[in-house]
């Protein structure tokens, strides 16, 4: 992969492991460090970053798996929709497995609702053309790296001017959960790894605004052992330092201000709206709802189900988690009535949650 | 889910290319960046190039990194 070997260099990370042991010698506290990236999640976990850092740093995972911080009411709303007639479900795979109030889409499917995993939502949009007797409704979750993908299927299926092609929206955006939690002095997060492919739609600049009110360092990192480690390093010197700015990283990406044409794509369908984060609440311009333009794509405007009363599991501790209060290995169903083959919480059923890097890679 | 793949493109045709990685080729849609030529490497996410990948900025990264830790370091 492009430039996955240069960024694994292992004397360079070896250096970079003494650097950051350097840069926090002596400091008489320790620093919290959040990822508010499932891709980041992963990658502490599969290389074993958290073990290698000084004890000082430590890291926590915030709301950084758009399917985990779905809540369970829209899985319920996928799963009525499911069971309409000549309904198909176009979904990334995550989504399939994530346990609703009494059922998920999976289980659906056993009982015969047509669910199609697609890889693109352009795929979706293909499969309502090929399809004119179905309804094809694709689940449109997703933060803002993946939300200009659906606003350009949504376009696609009105030039082509369909009529069978719907989204059921829960697009989310950050940083409003990230300073939503800046704000929370049970975290206290010392700074921010922000998320790499998100910021390159929305620009580094967008975390500004969050740093000026909280005064929390924000530093744009990728996602190889080394830019990782970098990223740990970019924050805990302006930790150290006392300072708080936006830098990034990941520059071979991520630029100042973003991709300018990505986003006049997504906010040529999609509008800001107040959004409900699982484990935290509702956040207001935090959420991406259909233009008025392009309400006859709104699954939710246009097919109307009766959906069930939203129950959350108990004892699930997800929404702890996934606000970096609590590790998995604190609740009290990881690994007993909750894995990955039988998941009970959001955070289990993604590749990206926590839950399912802690189970897969171990603390 | 905010996966992107780093991919190069092997040809284009209006505004859809088709991209490689380790011999795997897929289609990807060009039509959130600009000026992309044969040959430049995008980051993929669900079949839309989302953002060139800046190769002197890789290297520049990388060669800062090396610069700060020749400078700064205490041996251990």
């Amino acid at each position: 992969m492009k430039h996955q070997k240069e960024y694994r260099d292992p004397e360079l990370a070896r250096l970079q492991l003494q650097a950051i042991r350097q840069a926090v010698a002596g400091f008489d506290r320790t620093i919290t460090l959040m990822e508010v990236c499932g891709t980041h999640t992963m990658a502490i976990y599969q290389h074993g970053i958290r073990s290698l850092l000084p004890e000082q740093i430590r890291l926590v995972s915030g709301p950084g798996c758009p399917v985990c911080v779905t809540p369970v009411g829209y899985v319920d709303q996928a799963v009525a929709l499911s069971r309409r007639p000549n309904t198909i479900i176009a979904s990334f795979g995550d989504m399939v497995r994530v346990p609703g109030s009494s059922s998920n889409l999976l289980q659906e499917q056993a009982r015969g609702a047509t669910i199609k995993i697609v890889y693109s939502p352009l795929d979706a949009v293909n499969l309502a053309e090929r399809t004119p007797g179905a309804d094809v409704v694709f689940l449109g979750v997703g933060f803002e790296t993946t939300a200009p993908t659906v606003a350009a299927a949504i376009l696609t299926a009105a030039q082509k001017d369909l009529d069978n092609f719907y989204v059921l929206c829960s697009h989310k955006t950050m940083p409003g959960p990230m300073t939503t939690l800046a704000g929370d002095p049970e975290i206290q997060v010392d700074g921010y790894l922000c998320p790499a492919h998100v910021s390159a739609i929305i620009g580094a600049n967008a975390y500004q605004p969050l740093v000026d009110a909280y005064q929390v360092p924000c530093v744009v990192t990728g996602f190889e052992p080394l830019d990782m480690l970098q990223g740990v390093l970019m924050l805990a010197r302006q930790v150290v330092a006392g300072v708080a700015r936006v830098e990034t990283q990941y520059s071979r990406v991520v630029k100042p201000e973003g991709n300018p044409k990505a986003r006049k794509i997504l906010y040529q369908v999609f509008e800001t709206c107040a959004a409900r984060w699982r484990g935290i609440g509702d956040i207001p311009d935090s959420g991406l709802q259909l233009r008025p333009d392009y309400h006859r794509f709104d699954a939710a405007r246009q097919l109307p189900v009766a959906i069930e009363p939203s129950i959350e599991h108990q004892g699930c501790l997800c929404g702890e988690i996934l606000k970096g209060k609590l590790r998995p290995k604190d609740c009290p169903l990881f690994r007993t009535t909750c894995t990955p083959e039988d998941p009970v919480g959001a955070c289990m059923v993604s590749s990206e949650g926590t839950c399912a890097a802690e189970y897969k890679y171990g603390g | 889910m905010c996966l992107g793949v780093p991919m190069q493109v092997k040809t284009i045709e209006n505004e859809m290319a088709i991209c490689e990685i380790d011999g795997v080729q897929r289609e990807a849609c060009l039509m959130m960046i600009e000026g992309v030529e044969v040959g430049d490497y995008v980051l993929i996410h669900a079949g839309f190039a989302i953002e060139k990948i800046d190769e002197d900025e890789a290297q520049l990264t990388l060669q800062a990194l090396r610069e700060a830790l020749d400078m700064g370091l205490v041996p251990e």
